[in-house]
């Protein structure tokens, strides 16, 4: 691990201003992926700016009927809220999907949506990796894809995002709020995250020295029927293969007034399905539904080739879990 | 080289099983390998250093958390309880003791990382913390046996005593 | 015929004696062992997967304040022994594998180690590499014996024509997956080099043997034994994969030798591990299984093609225990090895018996359903009354019992054998069953002293606990061929300063230990009868492999599992795992049921989760770590039961007992997969079972 100099900062405008001030300077919350990718070689700052303890660890009710998640909030006060288990469920399972308890103590509400991704290839730096060192290839092309994406991936990177928590904010249309060099301002999550396009390096549109210092989740009644479904290879601890977070509205006859669905382990970024919304709606939520509107969602879908097969079979299971999702919410098996 | 004219090391407090440490730390040492290489104190153990593990899991200002991915120099003044401080010499956590109970281990390398975990599971249910296993998010949680080994899954046992593990937890749930 | 020894403290169910130690974390391992001001080493490892460093460049990494040597093959210490290629580190430029050990650097803390190894620059001469395998490479080769000593080929009788006479037939290829041990422990030691009066070499070791440790060690490099002292009285597991020495105990050596007096200390990271301390090889398992309308079998083959590093051969025994499982007219086991640019394979918990049980009874399972019978039963019906191998009788054999017992404890009686028709919630159920088997094996070498101290028993012996509870079991066995109270018995291990003993390996630790304790403990009776004095003392020891040349000596089970299979996504679910198994006398039942959940676990495991997956584009392990190469964790175990039956064996040993650590791993993989076909209709044939390979078959 390379050395690198440590600063705590008293507030949140001093952290903006130090980390903004040194190119290679980075934000520390909880650790639990920097630290990581510091010793892996990953990351190699020469200046941590530690924020574990200043923005705020509070969740406040903003009097619309929605929350105001301080960025220093753990993934676990986060998902234990009496709020958020009762109006917005697929959160609190999501985050309780991700990781294991002792993580979700350590990370926080800030950090989680800007962990980086489960590339076995952006993770060790004997391999070439675009996102990595920028220009070096793309090792995972061609190579152990399982964990890669089948939407939005371009010739240069086709890593996934690897969040649960960042899935249920993307369906929630929740808002991320910064601090920044050049001030204040919000993001709605679905903007956050980018696609990887000719510089897989960016994982978001943040800016260096960028902080987050809250999300808001903003009122949304039908979010109280809603659900997050993770498929993985085994039965806890583990990431995504396919993930689903889904709320829907529902008239009294059974059809989707409205809906919102995101996919997680497909993309370079929690993947808001819109194309699978606009099929819902006005719909039975039926099986045969669900698979129209994942079909909609995937028809633009390139599964990668790879070893043991590669990931095509994650089109069929983004129906399926996606199918396994909307039992849950009419109450059917699954 | 930008930086350089900071230190690249720092001053913190710990209390570590109860005894204060004043010491002066490399920025890169994380609390595992303070600990493990530095305080003597080898409760915690090293099974993968990226927290992939659960085998350094203590209870960090109470709460349990992996020390592996915790950068010393961030938890200045922490609090730290590790397997071997949860318990006087000479006796034994109830949790200690179901494990002995249960033959909830064999080699023994993950056992101080389970320990701890399971203490800070009992903590979290009295808490009315939901896990994943949690059917109804608005009830409170109990101690079934999907709630323990769900809660419990972030500490790998490569012997395999997880059959054994979750009844450990389970008595020592019921013993509280 | 052995006279058997009389149980008393045997069979106890005593509390493990480390116990205290464990949940506390107290118990000292390798690589925490106390010294002084110690130093810490960090391997450096090669980047391409064949060719020749043709430059190192240390000047960055030697300059840093605090590091105390970079070690290369540039300056290493010549080995007195290069014989073992995966040993000899550090001798020449030749690079054999991707992540093989090409120095080592040794610096005042952790963190400086690791950041001067990122700091040595290595360039090579990158020559092509070739680590695929696959059936039809023209390169394979028969290799003279599978480990340990075992035939490569058998043949007997007429399998083509048996065969072709059969009325039902499955021919189908099975493959078994790269796996590797990952015991939580990683491998690890501390070593400090004493280089007064010659030099002495004090290792604490994590490893499965102190004595065959030592001997290694001392033949790498050329040392008197009584010059290095190898310790380690706990072990983090072991799995087979510290049952010899690998690279990181040379590399920990080499770096105590150029600084002598002070000792180091090195622990593999997990990423290292998947490289450097053995895995057992991919299998691909071609069968052939002919029967009779009535179930007998007439024609059973079996062609195994693993690989093997090009440097070190390990020749996985896949094919044996097809050879004395079932009974059959016409019977052929192979093992073609391919040696590939990959790293060294080596022991696994069951070589041998654990893969080479998933191809046959997973084919036994795909014949009993062309046959309409039930899979239990077809196992009844080709029960051999001798080994069919060798035409010798069993000591014992009570496969049917365990078989019987099994299908009555887990309720298999009534069991529609129709696949994909039971769905609960959502979810395909289904059951399977399988049949284990693991010889009985001693070690031809064991010596254990009685002596009599402060009104107590002490019994010392070098044997390893790596949690198979040879710190508790010992003493029973102790307690009872002294016929003295067990609290009255202490048992010391894990130290070369006590009398030789055998590798925890073949589940013969504590047939072949406590074989030499028995004996010590009749000399010592012999020598100072019933009223020793303080001091008094005694040694005994084991000098021969077998009690018993004239019998075929295994432990048989019999494993049920029920599988759920999600209906929308094809995830896969274990609730039920039951095993039966008969292993002669259990000694402790407390650490013998943690034994056999443990390996049935560790089957489960291997049956849904582990996979390394290999790029042979750049020839090493994609998914090297713990996150992604997945071993089960809590949620995938439901309910785990291992059940014995009362076994009586005189012809294993005086204790009566028979190998317990590895035979619950065997079988466990082809239960769940015949489970899953019965769940849902699909065979899954490769493992693991992961739902992409179920989600085709699914409605």
């Amino acid at each position: 691990m390379k050395p690198f100099a440590y600063a705590r900062p008293s507030d949140v405008a001093e952290a903006v201003r130090e980390v903004a001030a040194e190119p290679n300077a980075v934000f520390l919350g909880g650790g639990t992926n920097l630290v990581d990718h510091l010793k892996l070689g990953v990351a190699r700052p020469d200046l941590v700016v530690d924020v574990r303890t200043l923005t705020s660890r509070e969740i406040t009710d903003t009097g619309d009927g929605g929350l105001l998640v301080g960025a220093a909030v753990s993934n676990s006060e986060l998902a234990a809220d009496r709020r958020v288990r009762e109006r917005w469920p697929v959160l609190t399972q999501a985050l309780l999907a991700g990781a294991n308890g002792q993580l979700r103590n350590l990370a926080t509400v800030g950090g989680n949506p800007l962990q980086r991704t489960r590339c076995v290839y952006f993770q060790d730096v004997t391999t070439a990796c675009n996102k990595r060192a920028p220009g070096s290839g793309c090792s995972a092309i061609g190579g152990y894809t399982r964990y890669h994406a089948i939407l939005g991936a371009s010739e240069q990177c086709i890593a996934t995002h690897p969040s649960d928590m960042a899935v249920a904010l993307t369906a929630l249309d929740a808002v991320v709020h910064t601090e920044g060099p050049r001030g204040a301002r919000t993001i709605p999550f679905g903007e956050l995250h980018r696609l990887p396009g000719d510089d897989p390096s960016r994982d978001t549109v943040l800016e260096h020295g960028e902080l987050v210092t809250a999300v808001e989740l903003p009122p949304l009644e039908m979010a109280r029927r809603s659900t997050y479904r993770k498929v993985r290879d085994r039965a806890s601890y583990a990431f995504a293969l396919v993930s689903v977070a889904a709320a829907v509205d529902l008239a009294d006859d059974g059809t989707v007034r409205d809906a919102r669905v995101a996919l997680g382990g497909v993309a370079h970024t929690p993947w808001r399905a819109t194309r699978a919304e606009e099929v819902l709606r006005g719909r039975r939520l039926t099986d045969d539904t669900a698979r129209a509107a994942a079909e909609a969602e995937l028809a633009d879908a390139v599964p990668q080739p790879g070893i043991d097969g590669g990931n095509a079979f994650k089109v069929p299971l983004v129906a399926r879990t996606l199918t396994a999702a909307l039992r849950i919410l009419t109450g059917r098996e699954g | 080289m930008p930086g350089t004219d900071r230190a690249m090391d720092a001053d913190i407090r710990l209390r570590v099983d109860g005894e204060l440490h004043e010491l002066t730390v490399d920025t890169r040492t994380t609390l595992l390998d303070l600990l493990r290489e530095r305080l003597g104190n080898t409760s915690p153990k090293k099974g993968c250093d990226h927290g992939q593990c659960g085998a350094c899991t203590v209870l960090l200002d109470g709460e349990r958390a992996l020390l592996c991915l915790a950068l010393a120099v961030s938890h200045d003044g922490a609090e730290i309880t590790t397997a071997d401080g949860l318990a006087p010499e000479g006796e034994l956590h109830p949790v200690q003791q179901a494990f002995l109970d249960h033959d909830a281990f064999q080699c023994g390398y993950c056992t101080p990382g389970q320990v701890c975990s399971a203490v800070g599971v009992l903590s979290e249910v009295d808490r009315g913390w939901p896990s994943h296993a949690t059917r109804d998010l608005t009830a409170a949680p109990e101690l079934s046996t999907d709630e323990v080994s769900e809660r419990m899954s972030g500490n790998l046992c490569r012997c395999a005593a997880y059959a054994h593990i979750t009844p450990a937890v389970q008595q020592a749930g019921g013993a509280r | 015929m052995t006279e058997l020894l009389e149980p008393r403290a045997m069979g106890r169910d005593l509390v493990r004696r480390d116990g205290v130690r464990k949940v506390r974390g107290t118990a000292t391992y390798a690589f925490e062992t106390p010294v002084e001001s110690p130093a810490f080493c960090h391997p450096l490892q090669a980047t391409v997967a064949r060719g020749r460093i043709t430059a190192v460049d240390t000047t960055a990494a030697e300059a840093l304040d605090g590091v105390l040597a970079v070690v290369t093959h540039e300056n290493a210490e010549r080995l007195a022994s290069t014989d073992d290629a995966e040993l000899a580190v550090l001798q020449s430029p030749e690079v054999a594998f991707r992540g093989q050990p090409i120095g080592v650097v040794v610096a005042e803390t952790s963190e400086l180690a690791r950041q001067a190894a990122d700091l040595v620059r290595v360039t090579y001469d990158e020559q092509p590499h070739d680590s695929v395998l696959s059936a039809d490479r023209g390169d394979l080769y028969a290799p003279e014996k599978v480990n340990p000593g075992y035939d490569t080929d058998t043949v007997q009788g007429d399998v083509d024509a048996e065969l072709a006479a059969s009325a039902v037939r499955v021919e189908q290829t099975y493959a078994t997956a790269m796996v590797h041990n990952n015991p939580l422990e990683p491998h690890a030691s501390t070593a400090l080099w004493d280089a007064a009066d010659g030099g002495k070499l004090t290792l604490w070791d994590s490893t499965q043997g102190v004595h065959p440790d030592r001997k290694a060690v001392c033949s790498l490099f050329g040392l008197d034994l009584e010059r290095v002292q190898v310790v380690c009285p706990y072990v983090g597991g072991g799995f087979g994969s510290k049952g010899t020495p690998h690279a990181n105990v040379v590399l920990v050596a080499m770096a105590a030798r150029a600084l002598p007096g002070r000792a180091v200390k090195l622990a593999l990271t997990r990423q290292q591990m998947f490289t450097m301390a053995g895995y057992r090889t991919p299998t691909i398992q071609r069968m052939q299984l002919g029967a009779d309308r009535d179930g007998r079998i007439r024609a059973l083959a079996l062609d195994v093609v693993e690989q093997t590093s090009r440097i070190k051969e390990f020749a996985e025994q896949t094919g044996v225990p097809a050879r004395m499982m079932y009974t059959a007219a016409a019977r052929r086991t192979t093992h073609r090895l391919a040696a590939l640019d990959v790293p060294v394979p080596s022991w696994f918990r069951a070589p041998g018996e654990c893969p080479g049980m998933f191809g046959p009874e997973v084919a036994m399972d795909e014949l009993a359903h062309a046959l309409g019978m039930d899979p239990v039963e077809l196992r009844i019906r080709n029960e051999p009354d001798r080994d069919p191998e060798t035409g010798q009788p069993w000591s014992s054999r009570h496969l049917v019992e365990c078989l019987r017992e099994g299908a009555e404890r887990f309720g298999w009686a009534g069991r529609d054998p129709r696949p994909g028709v039971r769905r609960e919630d959502g979810w395909l159920v289904g059951t399977g069953m399988a049949s284990s088997v693991y010889p009985t094996m001693r070690q031809a070498q064991s010596t254990a002293t009685v002596r009599f101290e402060d009104g107590r028993y002490v019994v010392e012996i070098g044997a390893a606990d790596l949690g198979t509870g040879a710190w508790t079991v010992l003493p029973q066995i102790a307690a009872d061929a002294l016929d003295a109270d067990v609290d009255d018995v202490e048992v010391r291990i894990g130290d070369t300063r006590y009398p030789i003993a055998s590798v925890a390996g073949g589940s013969s630790g504590t047939n072949t230990w406590g074989s030499a304790i028995v004996e010590a403990a009749r000399q010592f009776r012999g020598k100072f009868g019933r009223r020793p004095e303080d001091g008094d003392e005694a040694q005994g020891s084991v000098d021969q492999a077998a009690t018993d040349d004239e019998h075929a000596t295994y432990a048989f089970g019999a494993q049920f599992v029920e599988a759920r299979v999600h209906a929308d996504t094809g995830e896969v679910r274990v609730p039920r795992l039951l095993g039966v198994f008969a292993c002669g006398r259990i000694v402790n039942p407390r650490t013998a049921r943690s034994q056999f959940i443990g390996g049935m676990t560790m089957g489960l495991s291997m049956a849904l989760h582990e996979n390394s997956a290999w790029d042979a584009r750049i020839g090493q392990v994609a998914n090297h770590d713990l996150a992604e190469y997945h071993v089960t964790v809590n949620a995938d175990v439901g309910d785990v039961q291992a059940h014995w039956i009362d076994e009586h064996d005189p012809y294993v040993n005086a204790m009566g007992i028979k190998g317990i650590g590895e035979i619950g791993i065997v079988g466990t993989a082809a239960a769940v997969v015949n489970a899953v076909f019965h769940a849902t209709g699909v065979r899954v044939r490769h493992l693991p079972v992961t739902l992409d390979k179920i989600l085709p078959g699914l409605p």
